[in-house]
């Protein structure tokens, strides 16, 4: 048997080889600057304007803020409301459809029961120190977050861009939520 | 033992719900220079497991120690850098 090392055609010369680090090593810290380029994302689309669906998007993204996240909450449909300057300290609790209620449907269908139901759960938030909807609307635009009113609904339901809190984007619509979305390291639907 | 660590700051949460500890703590700790440490007093119970986890997963801030007594949380955070 002869000792010699048989001839390799395929193998890459060290010169080769050394290029070749080279280029993947450019590579990685292309996709590592990619990765670790500026803070982490959250997106959050509020759909609900009652007021307990009010609290989640928002304590959510006040709090994702102070994580040093960038942070956006789109609002339509209903969830609108919690950005209306008039409506958000007005937000009302439905005691119909919700099995927790310590009364029948028949009689939470009432009128004035949504109204009771509300004036009950205001005053649980308050003895609890909870803050309120509009402070917590303020926190999140001093924090950074990008509220968002989606522009479809604001015609849809007949408001007028004048009718949310200073600071509330408007003009905005499915594609910017979707390309922020497809951008974010955290998306919720509320 | 909390009685030699320099403090800064105090800030005062009491009496203050979810999410306000954390929030206000981030305001405060972002006027601050590297090296200082913030005591923040609570009386939000969740807050012992929420600036803890706050401080672990954010850059630039160090948990010192959290004290719990009297119904007061107290929490000690130095900014790093």
């Amino acid at each position: 048997m002869s000792t010699e090392t048989p001839s390799q055609p395929d193998t890459p010369s060290p010169d080769e080889l050394r290029t070749r680090i080279d280029e993947l090593e450019a590579e990685l810290a292309d996709l590592r600057s990619e990765v670790e380029d500026g803070p982490k994302k959250m997106v959050i689309i509020a759909t609900k304007g009652t007021l307990d669906m009010a609290y989640p998007p928002l304590i959510l993204a006040s709090t994702a803020a102070a994580f040093d996240y960038d942070v956006t909450v789109f609002h339509t449909f209903w969830g609108l409301e919690i950005l209306h300057e008039e409506h958000a300290s007005n937000l009302k609790l439905s005691s119909v459809g919700n099995p927790n209620m310590p009364m029948p449907n028949v009689v939470a269908a009432l009128p004035g029961m949504d109204e009771m139901t509300t004036r009950m759960m205001r005053k649980r938030i308050a003895d609890n120190d909870v803050a309120s909807i509009e402070e917590l609307v303020q926190l999140s635009l001093d924090s950074g977050v990008e509220l968002q009113a989606c522009q479809m609904t604001i015609d849809l339901l007949g408001y007028d861009e004048d009718d949310f809190f200073d600071g509330v984007t408007v003009g905005v619509g499915a594609a910017t939520a979707f390309q922020e979305m497809a951008e974010a390291d955290i998306q919720l639907l509320v | 033992m909390s009685s030699n660590i320099d403090v800064t700051e105090t800030l005062d949460v009491t009496g203050q719900n979810c999410p306000m500890p954390v929030i206000k703590t981030k305001g405060a700790v972002d006027e601050l220079s590297p090296g200082d440490v913030l005591e923040v007093v609570a009386t939000d119970s969740g807050s012992m497991s929420d600036i803890k986890g706050w401080a672990e997963s954010t850059d630039g801030v160090e948990l010192v120690e959290q004290v719990e007594g009297d119904g007061t949380y107290t929490h000690y955070v130095r900014k790093t850098e």
